[in-house]
């Protein structure tokens, strides 16, 4: 990592393969995720830690950027009309949005069972477990749970709307950065994505940096990509006044 | 409508409206909410055409289940709902399945309207406009059992066609789709079926002008 990139770093940590993670992102700051090997995938949902039932919203997501995938310049949007993250830097070029993530019917359907009694940690976890034990935490359950971001992976859709998964969209070091735009209670997981067709349980650890923002600038790509988006962040602002 | 949308249709559904055990008009940007037996068909039917009528189905028997818009996305390995597809719930069961058609591909991607995302993507002075996740919470207010805004998750928009493009991109096919086109479910669990009648005048998902939809249920 470069200097410039160390700027305000408050730590960094790994989140372990198969493992999740929960952070409360505070407004100004920003979460740096790196990939640790390639075809890494890490899940996220996202909630306004202040009122969890407001959440981010897969289809305003997509409905107010005209996009289905998401890289740096677009922005991730809660169900209330704000943003709840601005995606200010990526250097793998997609992340997926609408292919879900793995359960504990689907991992022992692909890969068979690996159980902490004969294996450890290295036992088989799911994504969607994984989700549900970080919820209940924060008092939050199967109702709390609507769609997930893919990071680092990409699932490309051909004209019938057939999903196709795109193996070696990223390789290690490769990273995405998440500027938080509200107090933003994330979720984060590194189970396979569900439609990787890789043979074994392989799941890939990431590294996650939490850094001070550097002063806000009202020229920002991230405001400026399209006037929904400078709508957004409007009603973002509003609501912490 | 587009021409892809078209392709996909089935042949006529055999049922009768006569033999309907139920069978009534939702008026224009309206909500509705309704307990569906396991085995019975469901029709909704677009009566004035070119009317999207955003769904979400829940467990009768524990609302925490519930239709899945990913789950049902990746079980099918397509995005579009269409004959034939299994509309699966957050536990990874089939709750209804699609028995006839004569849309195409419907959405269940886009979501439903809201007071606060008509004022992200059209004016901060659209707050006002009638929506349909304020029918969501209206209808689910009035029911019987407890369910609320945290039950809400990507929903149904049939008879919308909102294609993705192989670069990543979302568009919008709205066109005209002529009166009459419905979409059959059979249910394959008891189910509650919440239903907005889509009240957008802001797009032309409902071609500018939201029109009643008609609600059938048969006993098979």
């Amino acid at each position: 990592m470069t200097d410039e990139a160390l700027t305000g770093l408050l730590w960094e940590e790994t989140i372990q393969a198969g493992a999740s993670w929960t952070h409360v992102l505070k407004r100004g700051t920003s979460l740096r995720i790196t990939a640790l090997e390639d075809g890494a995938n890490a899940p996220a949902i996202f909630f306004n830690a202040d009122c969890p039932v407001e959440r981010y919203s897969m289809p305003d997501t997509l409905k107010a950027q005209h996009i289905a995938h998401l890289t740096g310049g677009f922005v991730l949007y809660s169900d209330m009309g704000r943003i709840l993250c601005s995606i200010t830097e990526d250097t793998c070029g997609w992340h997926d949005l609408v292919g879900g993530h793995n359960t504990a019917t689907s991992v022992q359907d692909r890969f068979g069972t690996q159980r902490f009694q004969e294996h450890h940690n290295a036992f088989y976890r799911n994504t969607r477990d994984n989700f549900l034990m970080e919820l209940a935490n924060w008092g939050l359950g199967l109702r709390d749970l609507s769609a997930n971001v893919n990071f680092f992976s990409k699932v490309q859709v051909d004209t019938d709307g057939n999903l196709t998964y795109i193996p070696g969209n990223s390789k290690a070091g490769d990273y995405v950065e998440l500027r938080a735009e509200m107090n933003v209670l994330m979720v984060l997981d590194t189970g396979q994505h569900p439609l990787d067709p890789a043979p074994q349980y392989a799941p890939a650890a990431v590294r996650v940096a939490v850094k001070r923002n550097a002063a806000d600038s009202a020229v920002d790509a991230c405001r400026m990509a399209c006037p929904e988006n400078t709508r957004g962040f409007i009603n973002t602002e509003r609501y912490f006044l | 409508m587009h021409a892809s949308a078209i392709s996909r249709t089935s042949p006529a559904s055999k049922l009768k409206a006569g033999t309907a055990c139920y069978n009534e008009i939702l008026a224009a940007g309206e909500p509705w909410i309704h307990e569906i037996k396991t085995g019975q068909v469901f029709r909704i039917v677009a009566m004035g055409g070119s009317q999207a009528v955003d769904t979400l189905f829940f467990s009768a028997w524990d609302t925490s289940e519930r239709y899945s818009a990913q789950d049902t996305i990746l079980a099918q390995r397509n995005i579009y709902i269409k004959i034939g597809t299994r509309l699966m719930s957050n536990l990874g069961r089939p709750m209804l399945t699609v028995v006839s058609d004569s849309f195409g591909l419907h959405d269940t991607l886009t979501g439903s309207c809201a007071a606060e995302s008509n004022q992200v993507r059209y004016s901060l002075d659209k707050r006002h406009m009638h929506n349909c996740r304020s029918n969501f919470l209206a209808a689910m207010a009035s029911w019987r059992s407890s369910i609320d805004k945290r039950d809400l998750s990507p929903n149904i928009n049939f008879f919308l066609h909102a294609p993705v493009t192989p670069e990543g991109e979302l568009t919008f096919a709205d066109g005209i789709s002529e009166p009459g086109r419905y979409v059959e479910m059979r249910a394959e669990m008891d189910v509650i079926a919440l239903i907005s009648a889509c009240p957008q005048l802001n797009n032309s998902c409902n071609g500018y002008h939201p029109t009643p939809i008609r609600l059938m249920i048969w006993d098979i």
